[in-house]
């Protein structure tokens, strides 16, 4: 129907997006009627996704003709950025960024560097940057989900908590179960995109291969591949981070720092 | 008990000593300039009212929180340096709420033990269960626990660790009447059998004489008066 209005693909694309921004904008109000108010939050990240992803579409553009190891510093830019958007997930717990930021660096990072060397990532800046970025993306989703179900974890159980470190329980083990329990719910959803691929979604990756003329078997394979792919990285950032996060929620006399009201 | 008091003090060796101990969180005085001693043996209570300091007193003890300023002593040693793990094996604490792991009433015996790579004997578990009126209890699911058995399993796990020192949080305040004797009992019976070194935190006046024979009373995080429990509480 949009198309009946707007013949320029710049025109309509804005058009589509300012629909798609009023399905999630009714979205806010419907939860504001039951006393749930995300619209400041919602707003900024629609708005500022919307800013941010022409900004770079407008940048790739330039990029794509740059040097491939342009690539390594786009990167490492998106790194620091997921870190930062990440730690926020994690309020009031110590170290939140930089936890963050090394979880993804060595979670994603790894796996965007081996999977170049071994050749499945085509070193090609407009192959690279797109398929690292997806990893980076998801790295840091999970790795939010990760930190912040640990962090209430921690808060709903500190009587547990400080019961074991008063019977002479490890600082480390006696966080273990809400360890566990953070890295299992932070991968739910990268497990479901893989359970569910093909039969409850087509992933854009694969329609847009499809619609640039690949084979639908190889544009397939490949999808899996980059799930596939996603599924490591986001796997290895949660690992990590909840490895590095739950020795930070301790003083170095093993006295827990995350108390509900200091945070 | 006055004189079973100055007895100990005289002769039992001080296990525990507080020197200038005090806790501030964001300009908030919880705990200030605490000047006391623990002889062997001997059971003192913390009373005062609500938001005194007497959990923050205890925690302290436990090293559960940081003093911001003094230190304690265990037999003489800074306990800044002996191993944490070590020290709240040795302070041993029950808390308010017993906070019971997951599984059989055993399992939460073993919990202390199993941190250090030891195994409590199923012999040691029965022993522990019938100090604290539990006997046979030790299969049974801490789930199916009432509020009063849940607090001497507490009790209990706490005992596991052979404390040198048992610290009690306010073990009867979250319970019934008929529950907080039970529990009370248990508790004298366990202390005098053992002859435990004890510090117990109540803001019940009659509970602290029925369990120890020296008081510290709080205000506002400051000791405002100390000595024998009948002096103390009922001068």
């Amino acid at each position: 129907m949009l198309r009946l209005f707007f013949h320029s693909q710049l025109q309509l694309g804005l058009a589509q997006a300012a629909v798609a921004a009023l399905a999630a904008l009714i979205v806010v109000l419907l939860a504001r009627r039951r006393q749930i108010h995300l619209e400041g939050e919602i707003l900024i990240a629609m708005a500022r996704g919307l800013v941010q992803i022409i900004a770079v579409g407008s940048i790739l553009v330039i990029l794509l003709r740059a040097p491939r190891w342009t690539s390594g510093f786009l990167l490492a830019a998106m790194i620091v950025a997921a870190g930062a958007t990440s730690a926020r997930r994690a309020k009031g717990m110590p170290d939140a960024f930089r936890v963050s930021a090394w979880a993804i660096a060595f979670g994603a990072g790894s796996v965007i560097a081996l999977m170049t060397f071994l050749g499945v990532i085509d070193t090609a800046i407009t192959s690279l940057v797109p398929v690292g970025s997806m990893m980076i993306a998801n790295a840091m989703n999970t790795n939010g989900l990760a930190m912040n179900r640990f962090r209430s974890d921690v808060l709903a159980h500190v009587g547990e908590i400080e019961t074991a470190l008063a019977l002479g329980a490890e600082a480390r083990n006696s966080v273990s179960p809400y360890v566990q329990a953070s890295f299992e719910a932070s991968l739910i959803p990268a497990i479901d995109s893989l359970r569910s691929l093909g039969i409850v979604w087509i992933p854009g990756l694969m329609a847009g291969m499809l619609l640039s003329g690949a084979r639908p078997v190889y544009a397939a394979i490949y999808q899996f591949v980059v799930l596939a792919m996603i599924f490591a990285s986001s796997g290895l950032t949660s690992l990590i981070s909840t490895m590095l996060i739950r020795g930070k929620v301790f003083s170095p006399a093993e006295q827990l720092l995350l108390q509900p009201g200091r945070s | 008990m006055a004189n079973i008091m100055t007895a100990l003090e005289g002769s039992s060796p001080v296990i525990l000593r507080a020197e200038h101990l005090g806790r501030t969180v964001n300009g908030k005085i919880l705990v200030q300039d605490a000047n006391f001693e623990l002889h062997k043996g001997e059971v003192l209570a913390i009373v005062g009212p609500s938001g005194s300091g007497k959990t923050s007193l205890l925690r302290l003890l436990n090293r559960l929180d940081e003093p911001t300023s003094g230190t304690v002593f265990v037999e003489g040693t800074d306990y800044r340096g002996i191993e944490p793990r070590d020290l709240r094996r040795r302070l041993g604490m029950v808390t308010q709420r017993p906070f019971l792991f997951p599984g059989t009433v055993a399992d939460n015996l073993r919990f202390g033990p199993v941190q250090r790579g030891e195994v409590l004997p199923e012999d040691s578990i029965a022993d522990l269960l019938a100090q604290v009126g539990l006997k046979g209890y030790a299969e049974r699911n801490v789930a199916n626990l009432s509020g009063g058995e849940a607090q001497r399993v507490s009790v209990a796990r706490t005992l596991a660790n052979s404390p040198l020192v048992l610290l009690l949080d306010e073990p009867t305040s979250a319970l019934d009447e008929a529950a907080k004797l039970e529990v009370e009992s248990s508790i004298q019976k366990v202390v005098c059998e053992k002859s435990l070194t004890c510090v117990v935190v109540t803001h019940d006046l009659a509970q602290a004489t029925r369990l120890a024979s020296r008081a510290l009373v709080l205000e506002a995080g400051r000791i405002v008066r100390a000595g024998l429990v009948n002096e103390v509480l009922h001068a």
